[in-house]
C-alpha cells in the first residue's frame, strides 16, 4: 500500500492502453459520459447496476463478482486501473470493493476522468471486447469495512471522520449539491465525528495532494492515526476516497469505510445525532 | 458566431420543484463576446465546481453536450469555478429558494 502501488498517472495509462495485462475500467453512478467518450480500451462498471446487490442493500455476492469480472475478461493477475468522473468518487469505491474481494493489483488513475479531459487527452466511443476469463475471488475482507453496530460503538472511542461537505455535516443540506435535496432521513452527523471533507485531499484538478499535505489534513484536524478510524459520507463513495487516502496513500492500516454511511445511520431509530458545525 | 433565439442559460426546469429547491444553473460558452446576448460555442468538456461562502468544495458537475450545468444548493452566496482545457473562471452568485439562478458564463 503506497502511492507507487496504488496510483498511476495519466502518462502511465497512455503508455498502457494496449497492454493486454491491464484492464482499464471507468466507474460511475451514471455511465452516460462513458457512452459519449472514454479512455481507449476502457470498459465500464455502473456503480448501481453492476456493483450493488439490488435486492438487499449490500455489495454483490462473491459469485456475482466473479461472474462480472470473468465476463469482462479480468483475470486474477490482471492489473486493474480504475477511473471515473465525480473526482474519482465511484472509482475509489470500486478500488475498495476490489480490495474487499482480494484482487491483487488494482490501481487508480490520479485525477480520473477530469484530469484526462483537462489535459485534452483523447476519448473514444468504441467499446472493447475482452476475452472472458474464470475469475476466482477471495472471501470478503471485512477488515476495511465498518457496519452500523461498530459505528455506534465507536462514538467517543474511535476516530470517526465525516468526509461530506460542511453543509451536509451541519445539517443544512441532505445530499451533495448536484443532487436534488430529497430523502426521508434526518440531517446531521454522527456525534464526535470530525468533518474533514474528502475534497481537502484533492487538488482542484482532482489529483491527490502530496503525502505530507495529506498527513497534515488529518493530524492537523486532531485525528490520532494510531487509533482505529472509520470514514463515512452519504452512500460510501466519498468516504472510499478518503479511505483510499488514509489506507493506500498514507499506509494507515486500521481504517474502515462505513458504506452504509449517512443514508443508513440517518435512518436508524434511536441512535444519537449531532447538528451544527 | 453570434447566436440568437435559443433560451440562454441552464437546462429546462420542467419537473423541478422550485418551491423546495434552490437551483443554480447555467451554460458555459467560449469563443464568443461577453455581452447581453449570449453567443459563442458551448463548452462540452468543462467542469463546474460549487464552493460555499467559506470557499469549501460542495459539489462538481461536468458540463453536458450543450455546455450546461445545474446545482441544487441552499440559499446564500456561492462561488462557481469553471475548469476546461486551458481555462479557469470564477463566478460569485447569490442563490435563493424559488427563483432559479440562471447564468451565462464565458471562458
Amino acid at each position: 500500500m503506497s502511492r507507487e502501488t496504488s496510483l498511476v498517472t495519466a502518462d502511465w495509462v497512455a503508455e498502457n492502453l494496449k497492454n493486454p495485462d491491464v484492464a482499464i475500467i471507468e466507474v460511475d453512478e451514471d455511465t452516460t459520459l462513458y457512452g459519449q467518450g472514454h479512455i481507449e480500451n476502457a470498459i465500464t462498471f455502473h456503480w448501481r447496476e453492476d456493483l450493488q446487490d439490488g435486492l438487499i442493500r449490500d455489495l454483490i455476492s462473491k459469485e456475482k463478482f466473479e461472474a462480472l469480472l470473468s465476463k469482462n475478461g479480468i483475470a486474477n493477475d490482471t492489473t486493474v486501473v480504475l477511473y471515473g468522473g465525480n473526482n474519482n468518487w465511484f472509482a475509489t469505491y470500486a478500488f475498495w470493493y476490489f480490495k474487499i474481494y482480494g484482487h491483487q493489483d488494482v490501481r487508480l488513475l490520479d485525477g480520473g476522468r477530469k484530469r484526462w479531459e483537462l489535459d485534452a487527452r483523447p476519448f473514444v466511443t468504441e467499446v472493447p471486447v475482452r476475452t472472458a476469463t474464470r475469475y476466482v475471488a477471495k472471501e470478503r475482507d471485512n477488515s476495511i469495512r465498518a457496519f452500523r453496530d461498530e459505528v455506534v460503538a465507536a462514538i467517543g472511542t474511535k476516530n470517526i471522520v465525516d468526509v461530506r461537505s460542511p453543509a451536509e455535516f451541519s445539517g443544512e443540506l441532505a445530499a451533495p449539491a448536484h443532487l436534488p435535496q430529497e430523502g426521508g432521513q434526518i440531517k446531521g452527523h454522527i456525534p464526535t465525528a470530525k468533518n474533514i471533507p474528502w475534497s481537502k485531499a484533492a487538488n482542484e484538478d482532482g489529483t491527490f495532494k502530496s503525502d505530507a499535505e495529506l498527513n497534515e489534513i488529518y493530524t492537523g484536524a486532531g485525528v490520532d492515526l494510531a487509533k482505529d478510524t472509520i470514514a463515512y459520507c452519504r452512500i460510501g463513495e466519498r468516504s472510499a476516497f478518503s479511505w483510499f487516502v488514509l489506507h493506500e496513500l498514507l499506509g494507515v492500516n486500521n481504517v474502515k469505510n462505513y458504506d452504509g454511511s449517512w443514508t443508513e445511520y440517518g435512518s436508524l431509530v434511536g441512535v444519537p445525532v449531532a447538528v451544527g458545525a | 458566431m453570434r447566436t440568437c433565439g435559443a433560451t440562454p442559460g441552464g437546462p429546462s426546469l420542467d419537473g423541478i420543484d422550485l418551491a423546495t429547491q434552490t437551483v443554480i444553473q447555467g451554460v458555459i460558452l467560449k469563443e464568443g463576446v461577453d455581452d447581453s446576448v449570449p453567443n459563442g460555442a458551448p463548452v462540452t468538456n468543462g467542469h463546474v465546481r460549487l464552493l460555499d461562502a467559506s470557499g469549501e468544495f460542495t459539489a462538481e458537475v461536468p458540463t453536458n453536450q450543450s455546455g450546461q450545468f445545474r446545482f441544487f444548493a441552499s440559499p446564500g452566496v456561492w462561488t462557481l469555478v469553471v475548469q476546461a482545457p486551458g481555462a479557469r473562471v470564477e463566478h460569485k452568485v447569490s442563490a435563493q429558494r424559488g427563483v432559479p439562478t440562471d447564468l451565462v458564463i464565458h471562458i
